[in-house]
């Protein structure tokens, strides 16, 4: 079955609200605000010096260490994405939680934990300054805190729109009750009320979550049966990509063609497992800081494997049910349920969109109290997010930027009393980006994207600076520097159409038009066949219309005159056949008092005389939502790659770029001392003796395991 | 939070406390719902999540809450 005969079917969907909340649910969501404003409150008095509030005292043990390690990494946007991702990627999407995370996380557990711990650095920032100097800190420190308040206001602009999609709940109630919620409890609290509240979500998230992969497989009629369904599903859900392996994790890698995602095994695991995943897991401040904060050196690298464990776990509540979405959500005649991009035009109008797949699942499994639980895991998934950045902000502005930069001298009081403003302001400035992104919502899923091409260079600075002691300031600098603006530029190059980008061609009746629908049914299946539009206004973008049938002096806006105007189904550019979308996102049925909405493609549509026509021809150079296949194949070594494999690619090639420059700027600047590298260069420093450690708490057994046990995952999923 | 300190109440107590109040909700609406069974009821309404699950999380709380309970 064609994609189209199912479009008009979902345009009977329901109402747009999502959810709807009983008030046990409002109970639950209720409670837990309550339980993190007191616990803010408690922890008060336990935040009294610098330390205390930037780095929890570095007291933590390796449970909680390991628990908010992971737990700041698993926001609300990171389960959605991910079950999104699974839902677009199949299981490749699991890849994020195996070699996409576990080697990295084990290698900054065995072998740079003990640097950044032993040279006592509050940050990743901290590091380089005493590693490359103040230069290479300086543009670590301010592009860091810039990101984190910008990340911040972006998972909160995020929690809002979803908030307001799920549960039409106001936009600006939502922004300003969990802000108001998170300044509260990380200005009295630091660090400490973050991790707090970061564990405490960890738990949430489990048990507002789990139940929903455990009733879908239960639902799909097991596991094996599950897999059987996609492959069968995903012909109608993804036609283009209908013939891939959506139930592989290598085996469907040997060539471009045969995987959803238009990547090879190269890319996955250079790209992802290699520049991203170190990228993310070793040099990102929010994650390292949740570490380097525990007790000691033993507690912070258990802590971090403690973290690989939970890591792998993950997929089990997130990749299982965005496998499920395409098995277990169907239309109300048991046919697939098609959810699209958010880029997709008729993403919220006729059809749900991929980051949809979770709450829909939640929708179908979740009774009263358990939906309220899991949305207020999803609540706390964005405000323990949006914390953790809050806090890491108000570290790297304070001790990075500020006392550097701004007022070297001052007490430790001065600097307390500067971490509980920053992280006020750090709010603010969050709050203020999540209301610039109302008019710049673009602007947001490029957001990622942009961090990982700060954080892949700062990788590679951070690690040869740790391993190799002839790395000088100058390298470093440089390094850091080249790669990040190379890394922009293959974003550019990516999104760039010397040719002009044409969006595909498509006509929007507008609300309140009368329409006459002509249909023919098959079965319980009922497709439109013609389209005639009686009265109202239509827009078209890149439909050829005759300039006969335009108005001569306004051809882009005119009224259809004495006789009809039939728009054509498909038009021509560059040889390629392109069909014709046609959106009514609220329309009036001829004759009735009904109002329909719906989204068809390859459609005949008639304008009777009296219609208003708008009409735009848009051609772009630069278009950021879209990719160029022409360039992609430059980065990605292949025109099929979807957008993941360019970000993956474009991370390995911005690595490589930033080890290149580093070690030839190295080669011919001078390096510092070994006396002035001592503690931050393998080979010039000593491990500290902790005593003598029993078989269970040593790190490096424990990661000889987590590996067994990923290899052991990668060889059943294969 | 450290076990160290005298004073702090661990935040395993916390998430041990929360678990059983959310347990208990929970569990109540879901042996509400086996009573008086809901006019539309979701997939899988039958086989009662909300009742072991529930049960399972007023179990899992009450563990850590005895567990890590002030003053221990």
């Amino acid at each position: 079955m064609s994609t189209m005969n199912l479009w008009p079917m979902l345009a009977a969907a329901g109402p747009r609200q999502l959810l709807t909340l009983g008030a046990v649910d409002f109970l639950i969501i209720v409670i837990y605000f309550a339980v993190v404003l007191g616990i803010g409150f408690y922890l008060k008095k336990f935040a009294s010096t610098g330390e205390d509030f930037f780095l929890a005292g570095r007291k933590m043990t390796a449970w909680i260490a390991g628990l908010s390690f992971i737990s700041a990494n698993l926001s609300s946007l990171e389960t959605m994405g991910w079950s999104a991702m699974a839902y677009q990627y199949g299981m490749l999407g699991a890849h994020a939680y195996l070699i996409g995370a576990i080697p990295a996380i084990l290698f900054l557990a065995v072998v740079m934990m003990p640097f950044y711990y032993i040279c006592k650095t509050h940050s990743v920032p901290g590091y380089l300054k005493l590693r490359y100097g103040e230069g290479a800190r300086s543009v670590a420190g301010i592009s860091f805190s810039f990101m984190t308040v910008m990340v911040s206001g972006a998972s909160m602009f995020a929690m809002a729109k979803i908030l307001n999609l799920l549960l039409g709940w106001n936009m600006n109630v939502s922004i300003w009750i969990a802000s108001i919620t998170v300044a509260i409890y990380v200005t009295l609290g630091g660090l400490l009320s973050a991790v707090f509240n970061e564990v405490l979500q960890y738990f949430l998230i489990w048990a507002g979550s789990l139940l929903i992969p455990i009733l879908g497989i239960i639902h799909a009629g097991g596991w094996s049966k599950m897999l059987a369904t996609i492959q069968e599903n995903v012909r109608v859900i993804h036609p283009t990509v209908g013939n891939a392996d959506f139930t592989s994790l290598w085996r469907n890698l040997g060539s471009f063609d045969t995987n959803p995602m238009g990547i090879d095994w190269f890319g996955m695991v250079f790209g992802l497992g290699l520049a991203v995943s170190f990228g993310y897991w070793c040099t990102d401040f929010l994650q390292v800081q949740r570490v380097i904060v525990a007790k000691d050196l033993r507690s912070a690298q258990n802590g971090t494997l403690i973290g690989a464990v939970l890591k792998m776990l993950v997929p089990l509540i997130v990749t299982i049910p965005g496998l499920l979405g395409l098995a277990v959500l169907l239309n109300p005649d048991g046919t697939p349920m098609v959810l699209v991009p958010e880029s997709d035009p008729r993403a919220g109008i006729t059809h749900r969109t991929f980051n949809d797949v979770l709450p829909l699942l939640m929708g179908q499994y979740l009774g009263p109290g358990l939906l309220g639980l899991g949305v207020t895991a999803m609540i706390a998934g964005f405000m323990s997010g949006m914390a953790g950045n809050v806090s890491a902000f108000a570290t790297v502005w304070t001790y990075d930027v500020y006392r550097p930069l701004l007022n070297r001298n001052a007490s430790d009081r001065h600097y307390l009393a500067m971490g509980r403003w920053s992280s006020m302001i750090g709010v603010l400035i969050s709050i203020a980006t999540a209301y610039a992104l109302f008019f710049f919502s673009n602007i947001l899923e490029f957001l990622q994207v942009l961090v990982f091409f700060f954080i892949v260079p700062l990788f590679g600075t951070v690690i040869l600076g740790m391993l190799w002691k002839r790395a000088t300031p100058a390298g470093g600098f440089w390094g850091f520097l080249t790669a990040i603006v190379v890394s922009i530029g293959m974003w550019i190059f990516v999104h760039t159409f010397p040719d002009g980008y044409r969006p595909g061609p498509k006509i929007t009746l507008s609300a309140g038009a009368t329409v006459a629908l002509e249909k023919t049914a098959q079965g319980k299946v009922e497709t439109i066949t013609r389209i005639v539009v009686e009265k109202g206004a239509v827009e078209l973008l890149n439909v050829p219309v005759a300039a006969a049938d335009r108005a001569a002096d306004r051809p882009s806006e005119w009224t259809v005159g004495a006789a009809d105007l039939t728009l054509p189904a498909t038009t021509t550019s560059k040889g390629q056949e392109l069909t014709v979308q046609v959106l009514a996102s609220e329309v009036m049925l001829s004759g009735t008092s009904q109002t329909d909405r719906f989204g068809v493609e390859k459609v005949a549509v008639v304008l009777r005389p009296g219609v208003s026509v708008k009409a735009q021809e848009v051609s772009r150079r630069f278009a950021p939502a879209a990719f160029n296949p022409d360039h992609t194949r430059y980065i990605a070594r292949s025109e099929k790659a979807k957008p993941m494999a360019v970000n993956m690619y474009s991370a390995w090639w911005s690595l490589v770029v930033c080890l290149a420059v580093t070690v030839l700027v190295s080669l011919v600047t001078r390096p510092k001392p070994d006396a002035e590298l001592k503690n931050l260069v393998m080979g010039l420093t000593v491990l500290p003796d902790e005593g003598p450690c029993p078989w269970h708490q040593n790190p490096k057994l424990w990661a000889v395991a987590v590996t067994v046990v990923l290899v052991v995952v990668n060889i059943v999923f294969w | 939070m450290q076990h160290d300190s005298e004073r702090q109440i661990p935040i395993w107590f916390f998430i041990g406390a929360l678990l059983v109040l959310y347990g208990v909700i929970i569990l109540g609406t879901g042996v509400y719902q086996v009573v008086q069974p809901p006019e539309k009821p979701l997939a899988l309404a039958h086989l009662h999540a909300g009742v072991w699950w529930g049960a399972l999380m007023v179990a899992v709380g009450s563990t850590y809450v005895w567990r890590f309970r002030p003053g221990r």
